[in-house]
């Protein structure tokens, strides 16, 4: 065998492992993470991975919290002036890491900067299309114009970390102009932002070194305006198999991991390791397709999803805490809404939907399907924690109340083409609320397709109420935060009680981190290494 | 493999005795019968799956996911067995591998006849025609060849995307070649024969003589590749499906029903994926036991 | 011969080049990457702009045209999740693949060829059955397998080894490297024997073969008839004419190593080419897809090329014409 001989040099090598157990520098923190960012460029992918990495080098006018509530940024005052104008106050000494001073300029220059990137694929103009107007009272006073009442600018712009104008090679003065700005001078490409030459913000960091597919490396921002961070230096590897992002921590390689797998956390925290974990802005949910009849994953002519009294039985066969326990093992939350309380617009008194198998075959029956139906349930099977077999789980139990189901399971890739395609009568997916309010998963998954209003672009199950639609534009256009609450939650109230949409469960997001070390979770499910503390 | 064709079908007056002397030097080696005995159990097991597995993974009905992840030998609600264990979507481990085992033999039973079929032809063909047609038909094999097939498969998976009718094509498309080079290189030999030139002297057609006198005398390294070529095919599938390219989650081979516990491999949930290992392991370490004293057999050159 | 070498590479450019226009309609016809990568809350105006920018609205001819047009200037095209070049992207992950093959290679030498003269010398004994039954194993079990049995006995059960990743790495000579420092080298045994074994394999059944040919030969008997020492006709005579065939059937076999690399990446995290391929087919990165290919079909006809001219140079005897691709 020539396992033989190759087991000896095994043997010989793991000697001398005890030996060279390497002590970690005490103010280095080390951080294993599920997905790579894909450039340092913080206006290059509107992603998680890298909006969190961002975070660390660049600062945004307006920060989100832990919980998806703003805190002051590089503004420390933001206020509506009327319904279409905001005056933003911005705040004074602070210094990019070379030592060049922030401006209103380099507010103005990151604005007119975003639409520019070359090849973004998920760009931000998202997050900068309402503004129409910008400019500077003073290199601390920026009032913004937005083409129609903007009651989230505030969130958006805490979406995207502000650059420096001057070393994007942008001229003294840069005017904002809609689509054209003048004084931008070369928009810089993405690429050239992973060298620390080019990286620099105002944030608790500052680029080292960024090594695709091994290591990030931060150094501490000595100009930072903020609390001096605890970390002198902050190294991140992309660990992307589970078990060895797990293995990693366990032998002390890292700190910090993200996402450690369901079935191993018992194991870490049995070790003595701190397992963090908090619930996320993450809702998985089950769309049902009301579009047509036939369609497409249902034998025969008919769309039995068109009735709402099968929609609700599919709802109550699904044994939310059996999936919890089982599957998730504690880290899902069964789900009532599109979004946890006490998020913007959600209604806190609401319940997660109960499980009632015998309603539900009372409800197929009172519907016209005592026999049930046969359906397809499609499902990407390495995109969300446990999607795969969540969705095993549903079609047992669907299959339970007699609605036959087959699981449809594809890589993500795959799936998305399917889903968009409307090939799916139903399916399992996930929505994050990146602006952590009701209107994001209100807007993208049950308003009306609708692309001028930019309305329903994710309601790939073709629901549609022109009641929710009404009171959702109407509180997209109120700037008042109490009435826009209201108007939400009574949106949201009416899609639930139709079940437009079934909501499965809210993701917790989990960290485990070496003893010693606490992180407050996240529901915007970033890692920033900035914020993790000593216990004592 | 059961399904192989009978070495010696044309000439039936003089094949009883060289078939039964194979067969006897066959018989020879007791680990080549023991190999042939797993396969046998193996391939049975497959085909009468949905009549002996304890529960059929597929229909969900039967199935609970209060019952996933547990550990060989416990016992589940309803009072059976679970003598492998189950799966994190509560399938009964044993079963599961039964089906993955069929899923896996179909597979790469129906990808070897299919690339058999297809390569005896191309080389009976490039053989017996020679000139222009041998050489494009060569160099076509030659460039195939010389690409590693785990790569050639990824690629045409990657843009045919998922399914087992897709595998088994991808499966086909790397493996036609070794046939149609092991064909050409013995039906060269045989053409030279006398009874070649007298079948053709006779006005014999080209169909004829290539596919009635030519094929059957080729048969013989045909099939020690063949059987080791089938061992090849379920690996191949394996890795495809364990890389996330091959068969659908949802009707799974043994490959992917490693991949599947292969995240739970650390957590120390090992029966998830190492017992679809061990039965990957015996089928493909049974039918190279086979082909390997096949090749003995059927080989003069190599009789000791 | 020069001639008949020329001709040969012809036919392989133009394999590339077919190679080429297949892979790219094939992946260019799938899916659109742009539903992967965009934020799900972007618009659908956001989207149409975005698929513009990356040409995926023109039709599929226009893109091939397109993408040939920058190919011929050395340009494939830039990766839709990094926005960098492709091949800098791939290039990028060379090094690691590279230098895992290369040390897989080397043991696959330093323990196939000695185990291989072994089971030649002696065939019919239990170690030269033992040492047989094992390279039967390394050839028939899937590479994945043996990785995750490693896996699991190494680093699970006796938690000697890393279970994946690519531990520390130091620079050299311009690259980055795992060889040179403990926690580096620690990550790579294990990957790179699950590389090596099926090449061990291979190098095993060489050399016993080559062996067992020798031995018979009749200067060999000559030799110790003469009174030649049995380890010096061992050293000498068998190890010269065994490592001929088993340095360039390594050297062919060095393209598959790096082909099949894909799955040891995958098993250990390594962060590869191979790895990178599965990545980017998950995720739709044509251009690097693309890219992958044209590099490793490129490396494949070099390497092709340069076994044909050695074996020319070695082995006059070789008809080239009739070299199999194995």
């Amino acid at each position: 065998m020539p396992n033989t001989s190759s087991r000896a040099l095994l043997m010989s090598a793991s000697a001398a492992l005890a030996l060279a157990a390497g002590a970690v520098g005490a103010d280095t923190l080390r951080i294993g993470l599920a997905s790579e960012p894909t450039s340092v460029d913080p206006h290059y992918h509107n992603l998680g991975p890298n909006n969190a990495l961002a975070r660390h080098i660049f600062t945004p006018l307006i920060v989100q919290d832990a919980n998806q509530l703003l805190e002051p940024g590089l503004a420390t005052e933001w206020e509506a002036i009327d319904d279409t104008t905001w005056r933003l106050t911005l705040r004074e000494g602070v210094t990019f890491s070379n030592g060049d001073p922030f401006t209103a300029r380099d507010v103005i220059y990151t604005i007119c900067r975003i639409p520019l990137v070359p090849d973004a694929p998920s760009p931000f103009t998202l997050y900068t299309r309402a503004i129409a107007g910008l400019e500077a009272e003073n290199d601390y006073t920026l009032i913004v114009t937005t083409d129609g009442p903007a009651p989230l600018l505030p969130n958006q712009l805490s979406t995207f970390g502000i650059v420096s104008a001057s070393v994007s090679g942008a001229e003294d003065e840069v005017v904002f102009g809609g689509d054209e700005c003048t004084g931008v001078g070369d928009a810089p490409a993405s690429a050239e932002f992973n060298s620390p030459d080019f990286a620099i913000g105002t944030g608790p960091y500052t680029l080292g070194a960024y090594i695709r597919g091994e290591e990030l490396r931060l150094s501490r921002n000595e100009n930072f305006f903020g609390d001096a961070p605890v970390w002198d230096e902050i190294v991140m590897r992309p660990l992307t198999n589970s078990g060895a992002r797990v293995a990693a921590l366990l032998a002390g390689d890292v700190h910090m991991i993200e996402n450690p797998p369901t079935q191993d956390i018992a194991r870490i925290e049995g070790d003595g390791f701190t397992i963090s974990s908090g619930l996320s802005n993450r809702v998985i949910y089950i769309a049902l397709d009301q579009g047509d009849a036939p369609t497409p994953g249902i034998d025969g002519d008919i769309n039995p999803l068109q009735d709402a009294r099968v929609r609700e039985a599919l709802a109550l066969s699904i044994d939310r805490e059996a999936i919890r326990d089982r599957l998730m093992l504690g880290l899902s939350e069964p789900a009532g809404e599109l979004l946890p309380a006490p998020m913007f617009g959600t209604n806190p008194d609401r319940p997660a939907i109960p499980y009632n198998p015998d309603r539900a075959r009372e409800l197929l029956a009172e519907a016209g399907y005592d026999d049930g139906f046969s359906i397809v349930l499609g499902t990407p099977n390495d995109r969300y924690i446990n999607d795969g077999p969540i969705s095993q789980a549903v079609a047992q139990m669907w299959t339970q109340v007699g609605v036959r189901t087959e699981v449809d399971a594809k890589t993500f890739s795959a799936f998305i083409a399917d889903r968009n395609g409307f090939n799916f009568s139903a399916f399992l997916a996930g929505w994050g609320a990146g602006t952590g309010e009701m209107s994001s998963p209100l807007g993208a998954l049950v308003a009306t397709r609708d692309p001028d209003r930019s309305l329903g672009g994710t309601n790939l199950a073709r629901h549609s109420n022109t009641e929710i639609d009404d009171l959702l534009v109407e509180a997209l256009q109120t700037v008042d935060d109490g009435e826009r609450e209201r108007l939400l939650r009574e949106a949201s109230t009416i899609a639930m009680d139709t079940f437009a949409i079934v909501p499965i469960h809210y993701e917790l997001t989990t960290w485990a981190l070496a003893p010693g070390l606490e992180y407050e979770a996240r529901a915007d499910q970033y890692t920033l290494g900035a914020a993790v503390l000593r216990a004592d | 493999m059961t399904d192989i064709p009978n070495p010696t079908p044309a000439k039936k007056a003089k094949a009883i005795s060289p078939l039964r002397a194979a067969m006897l030097d066959f018989a020879a080696s007791p680990l080549a019968m023991i190999g042939l005995f797993v396969m046998v159990v193996m391939a049975l097991s497959a085909i009468f799956a949905p009549w002996i597995t304890p529960q059929n993974p597929y229909d969900l009905s039967q199935l609970s996911i209060m019952d996933n992840n547990m550990p060989p030998g416990s016992e589940s609600f309803g009072g059976m067995t679970y003598w492998l264990g189950t799966d994190p979507q509560g399938r009964d481990m044993l079963s599961a591998i039964i089906y993955g085992l069929r899923m896996s033999l179909m597979v790469a039973v129906t990808a070897t006849l299919c690339a058999l079929a297809i390569g005896m032809a191309m080389g009976i063909t490039a053989a017996y025609f020679g000139g222009r047609v041998d050489t494009l038909i060569m160099r076509v094999v030659d460039l195939q060849l010389s690409f590693p097939a785990i790569l050639v498969a990824l690629i045409l998976l990657a843009i045919l995307g998922k399914g087992v009718d897709k595998v088994i094509i991808a499966l086909v498309i790397v493996q036609w070649a070794y046939y149609a080079r092991t064909v050409r290189g013995s039906a060269l030999v045989e053409r030279q024969r006398d009874y070649i030139a007298a079948a053709r002297g006779l006005g014999l057609g080209h169909a004829r003589v290539m596919f009635r006198h030519l094929l059957p005398n080729t048969l013989p390294p045909l099939i020690v590749v063949a059987t080791v070529q089938i061992a090849q095919a379920i690996a191949l599938e394996a890795t495809l499906s364990f890389l996330g390219v091959g068969v659908p989650v949802t009707e799974p081979s043994l490959g992917l029903l490693i991949a599947n516990g292969y995240s739970y491999l650390l957590s120390g949930a090992y029966w998830i994926s190492v017992y679809p290992g061990i039965a990957l392991l015996v089928a493909i370490i049974a039918i190279n036991l086979v082909g390997d004293q096949l090749r003995d057999v059927l080989n003069p050159r190599l009789r000791r | 011969m020069v001639a008949y070498l020329l001709r040969r590479l012809g036919q392989s450019l133009l394999a590339v080049i077919a190679m080429a226009v297949l892979v790219f309609i094939g992946v260019y016809a799938i899916g659109n990457p742009v539903d992967i990568l965009i934020n799900p809350e972007a618009t659908e105006r956001q989207r149409l702009e975005v698929m513009e920018r990356m040409g995926l609205d023109r039709p599929l001819w226009e893109q091939f045209w397109v993408y040939f047009g920058n190919l011929l200037q050395g340009d494939f095209g830039r990766s839709f999740v990094y926005g960098e070049s492709a091949m800098s992207v791939i290039l990028q992950r060379l090094p690691a693949t590279m230098e895992l093959a290369l040390f897989a290679l080397v043991l696959a030498i330093v323990f196939g060829v000695p185990l291989g003269v072994i089971a030649g010398l002696k065939p019919d004994t239990f170690t030269g059955r033992g040492i047989m039954a094992g390279s039967i194993l390394g050839f028939s079990l899937p590479n994945f397998w043996q990785g995750l049995m490693m896996i699991l006995i190494f680093a699970v059960f006796l938690g000697w080894l890393p279970a994946g990743g690519r531990g520390q790495t130091t620079e050299f000579l311009g690259m980055r490297v795992s060889f040179l420092n403990w926690d580096g080298l620690k990550h790579m045994i294990l990957p790179a024997i699950n590389l090596a074994l099926f090449k061990m394999a291979l190098v095993i059944r060489l050399a016993r073969a080559g062996t067992r040919e020798v031995m018979m030969q009749d200067y060999i008997k000559f030799a110790r008839a003469k009174g030649l020492s049995y380890r010096r006709v061992v050293l000498v005579h068998v190890l010269k004419n065994i490592m001929i065939p088993v340095v360039t059937i390594l050297g062919l076999e060095l393209g598959s190593m790096i082909a099949f690399a894909v799955v040891t990446e995958t098993v250990f995290a390594w962060p590869g080419m191979g790895k990178l391929l599965i990545d980017s087919i998950n995720r739709l990165d044509r251009p690097v897809i693309v890219a992958y290919l044209m590099l490793i079909v490129f490396l494949f006809v070099l390497i092709n090329f340069l076994v044909d001219l050695l074996y020319s140079v070695l082995d006059p005897r070789v008809r080239l014409a009739q070299r199999g691709a194995q």
